[in-house]
């Protein structure tokens, strides 16, 4: 005989619908974003010191506070004009968070207007956008961001405004898709049927379908767009001085690494990373939530 | 397979037309570019100059007409710094990045396919959940930090890998494994996905049904099919990767495309910058071409067709 | 009578779905015989556990199903003990299967060489001319012109027809004493589908292989299959031979499907059988037909129907039968 297994016939039930939701919340990266949104909302409040000062009587490369030659009144340290590193770092979180926020509204509103158009209006007007999104993916978007700033300066809302030409050509592609899929469904043939004008179309049923695509794509992408930004920062053509920004931190700290100063390395880097990685599995989260189907990754 | 040729080099005659002339707008819209094209602490009378000699008085379409006419000649402008032709810095440095982009590459398809073929394979065990979180971290560690910190172990503490410069293997260990990366991640995640699907397919359930031993399934079958998604990216991303490793480059001190780029920058000088940025585009559009038609002769789909 | 080639004695498979708390009982207490040369029609609506129970014979369940209980005999030894590398050795040789979706189930980056000689290579052993020669035979066998110059060619340059016909040159590579093929005529134009099946029937003229064939449409049935198994939420609720079964069907189902059947000519409605199948994770207590059962008893609602004999090698499911 064959080996019998007993089946165990448990019944799925569903807990309550708010403990569900709550259940549901992706606690890691919400733990992890919210000290760094606190910081970047309540910076003067928050901080210390001020970032561009020296603080008073500090030493200069002042070690983190659990090394020797430390000091509790500088907790993460001090740099090379024993500006306090924690202060900074909050600070540079405004920039960060703020510049990569808004970069990807800019490049998410755009993307989405044009893949919009692109897949709904079709004809020449898509065949144009598709060829301008091939052009300006075809170039690397640093090296894109690299040659906007150099051409315009840089400046907080300049580089706001780079990133979103830079990055909205990936939107632009992927809400097409979905446009284009969307167009053949009922609702939509529907809506035309009954002498509804395109625009009213698009505002009334295209809109709100691939907002969901735009939202998952904005969690997924905003952490490319931090980095773009700390790396335009790094490379001396992100946000000017006297703001703090991590990428420019980075780059400060640089010729102190020789000297073994890790902290002013490791704690602006380790910053990016978390709100990015935060961000990361918000988005996967989010995707997942909204579409039980693409379990793939 | 002629047609697809055909119809595919267009596009990318379409492409640079485009790029080119968004390079060319976006100078002449935001600002005076006579102001760019002179050096700094250029005065009136410079400027003036510079405006004749660069025809940045004519009108635009006379203007572009020369700017196409100057690239498709190879002219691309004299670095200030250098006092060389842009075109000639860059194929110079070229090289030194093409190896560090190849030694990347390298690196993140050992790191990055075998580890998402396991995981498809694997669904699930311990290896798919190792691999999820690295894939994870590779996607959210800046690469330049990672350059950093790998200095600050390797380099400082150590004292095992020299600094940056280039010379022997050892100085390409670590910007190619900061360069590589985002990129094994990349793979391992695509690889991961791209295999589950495969391994999903009718064709792969009826070579179960055949009895085929199943590292010939996996193998031939899934393998084959899995990758084919896999080395476009691949093929892709090099390209991009030799033209965009500028932070790293910068990183390392490694004598590349992209520290050339930083010169430019931090020196003002501009003609380089420009025609840094114009040189990637060109290179890029022009190797995505071949690495399409390559693709299509391997896909038989597209090769047995006109 | 010689002894049955294919013996399946209460086969029960289940699936076990999030994490084990959900058991969808796809297939309960299935029993067939089948003799060599002979055709079943396994005939059932979709869901049915038509494919399940063909998966279970083959051995290729998905992860999250398991063979629980019954006994599978091919030729005397028990499928259902046999270690996975056993199986595998059987598959493709002496049991081979025909999927319903020929495009999907050739890959496209092979030739059609290489596709139907691995089942020969791998398990026959044939190599290099003979193994050319071999997929020749195959190629002709299955109706497919130019077998030389085709064998050279992609999948994605035959018509569905000559695909499906490959994938049946694929079965018979290893030299199967049973091909189970599962609605491989369901995807193919309706012209090219008789002439599928009269290619399955002469072949199996030629060779002597048993058939299982899973469809939905009984018109299939009445034409290719000796025996036939009406399948409904995983159990069998009426087998027999196809002439007694059509002539005068003992389960209010089976009669059901035969009076759906658009007969030409006639000017009778169409008729539907009201309802649907049950939720084989909470089947009904008693008989899963009854909700739908135009003649359903009393004791139908409480009391699941064993098997009856009707005659001889027909059986039915249902208390009306007894």
């Amino acid at each position: 005989m064959s080996t019998t297994t007993a089946p165990r016939a448990i019944d799925f039930t569903a807990p309550t619908p708010v403990r569900r939701w709550l259940r549901d919340l992706p606690l890691l990266p919400l733990l992890i974003l919210l000290p760094f949104a606190l910081a970047a909302t309540f910076a003067p409040f928050i901080a210390p010191y001020d970032p561009t000062e020296p603080v008073p009587g500090a030493k200069v490369f002042a070690p983190p506070y659990w090394m020797e030659d430390g000091s509790a009144a500088t907790l993460l340290g001090t740099d090379f004009q024993s500006r306090d590193l924690l202060s900074r770092l909050i600070y540079g979180a405004r920039v960060s968070l703020i510049v990569g926020l808004m970069g990807t509204v800019v490049a998410g509103s755009l993307g989405t207007a044009f893949g919009i158009l692109s897949g709904y209006i079709g004809g020449w007007v898509d065949q144009c956008i598709m060829r301008l999104t091939d052009a300006w993916l075809a170039l690397p978007a640093l090296v894109f961001a690299i040659f906007l700033a150099t051409v315009v300066g840089p400046s907080m809302w300049n580089i706001v405004i780079i990133l979103g030409l830079v990055y909205w050509t990936r939107y632009a592609r992927v809400i097409r898709g979905e446009v284009l899929s969307l167009r053949e469904r009922e609702f939509v043939q529907l809506a035309e049927i009954a002498g509804a004008s395109r625009l009213r179309v698009i505002v009334r049923h295209i809109l709100p379908n691939v907002l969901n695509t735009t939202m998952v794509l904005a969690s997924l992408t905003i952490g490319v767009v931090i980095i773009a930004e700390a790396s335009l920062s790094f490379l001396g053509v992100g946000v000017p001085p006297p703001e703090p920004a991590w990428g420019l931190m980075l780059s400060e700290a640089r010729s102190t690494l020789m000297a073994g100063k890790w902290w002013l390395t490791v704690f602006p880097g380790a910053c990016i990373l978390l709100v990015v990685l935060a961000t990361q599995l918000l988005g996967d989260w989010l995707r997942i939530r909204l579409d039980p189907q693409q379990r793939n990754l | 397979m002629r047609q697809f040729i055909i119809r595919r080099t267009c596009y990318s005659i379409i492409t640079l037309f485009i790029l080119s002339l968004t390079i060319f707008a976006v100078v002449r819209l935001t600002g005076d570019p006579a102001t760019l094209m002179a050096e700094p602490g250029a005065r009136a009378e410079d400027l003036a100059r510079v405006r004749a000699q660069w025809g940045l008085d004519r009108s635009w379409p006379v203007q572009y007409y020369q700017f196409v006419q100057n690239i498709l000649s190879g002219n691309l402008g004299i670095s200030f710094n250098y006092r060389m032709p842009v075109s000639e810095l860059y194929f110079e440095r070229l090289p030194n990045s093409l190896q560090l982009a190849l030694a990347a590459t390298l690196l993140s398809f050992l790191i990055g396919i075998p580890a998402g073929l396991l995981s498809a394979v694997r669904v699930d065990g311990v290896w798919d959940q190792t691999g999820k979180v690295v894939a994870l971290l590779g996607l959210s560690i800046p690469g330049f930090w990672l350059g950093l910190v790998l200095i600050l172990i390797f380099s400082v503490y150590l004292e095992w890998l020299p600094t940056g410069g280039k010379g022997d293997w050892r100085n390409l260990l670590m910007p190619a494994l900061a360069l590589g990366w985002y990129f094994a991640a990349s793979l391992l995640r695509l690889t991961r996905s791209s295999m589950l699907e495969v391994m999903r397919s009718e064709y792969i359930k009826l070579a179960r049904l055949k009895g085929l031993p199943g590292y010939v399934v996996i193998a031939k079958h899934g393998f084959k099919n899995a990758l084919v998604p896999v080395l476009t990216l691949a093929g892709v991303n090099l390209v991009v990767m030799v033209n965009a490793a500028v932070i790293i480059e910068v990183v390392f001190a490694w004598p590349g495309i992209g520290r050339l780029l930083f010169e430019g920058i931090f020196q003002r000088d501009f003609p380089l910058v420009q025609g840094i940025v114009v040189l990637a585009g060109v290179m890029i559009v022009f190797v995505n071409l071949l690495i399409d038609i390559l693709y299509a002769y391997i896909d038989p789909r597209i090769r047995l067709t006109r | 009578m010689s002894a049955p080639l294919l013996e399946v004695r209460g086969l029960k498979t289940y699936y076990f779905t999030f994490g084990g708390s959900r058991v969808v009982k796809a297939v309960e207490d299935v029993s067939i015989t089948l003799r060599e040369g002979e055709t079943l029609g396994l005939v059932g609506e979709s869901g049915c556990g038509k494919t399940t129970t063909c998966l279970s014979i083959v051995g290729l369940l998905p992860s999250a199903a398991r063979v629980v209980g019954g006994e599978i005999r091919l030729a005397g030894t028990d499928l259902a003990q046999k270690s996975a590398r056993e199986m595998r050795r059987l598959r493709g040789s002496t049991i081979a299967m025909i999927l319903q979706d020929p495009m999907a189930s050739l890959n496209p980056l092979f030739s059609i060489y290489t596709q139907v000689a691995e089942p020969a290579y791998y398990h026959l052993g044939i190599r290099s001319r003979s193994l050319r020669r071999r997929v020749e035979e195959l190629l002709r066998a299955v109706r497919i012109p130019s077998p030389a110059m085709r064998m050279r060619g992609y999948p994605h340059q035959m018509s569905g027809g000559m695909r499906q016909r490959i994938v049946g040159a694929i079965a018979l590579a290893g030299g199967p004493k049973l091909i189970i093929a599962d609605e491989p005529t369901t995807n193919l134009d309706v012209t090219i589908q008789a002439q599928y099946l009269d290619l399955l029937m002469d072949i199996q003229e030629e060779t002597g292989v048993a058939l299982i064939f899973v469809t939905h449409n009984l018109g299939i049935v009445a034409k290719m299959c000796n025996q036939m198994a009406v399948m409904y939420a995983g159990r069998i609720v009426e087998m027999g031979a196809v002439r007694d079964l059509f002539g005068a069907p003992r389960h209010p189902y089976t009669r059901a499907l035969l009076g759906s059947m658009a007969k030409l000519g006639s000017k009778e409605p169409l008729y539907a059988i009201p309802g649907q199948p049950p939720d084989l994770a909470h089947p009904p207590p008693g008989c899963a037909f009854h909700p739908r059962c135009s003649d359903a008893l009393p004791r139908c609602a409480t009391q699941d129907p064993d098997e009856v004999q009707c005659g001889l090698n027909w059986t039915a499911r249902c208390w009306l039968a007894a």
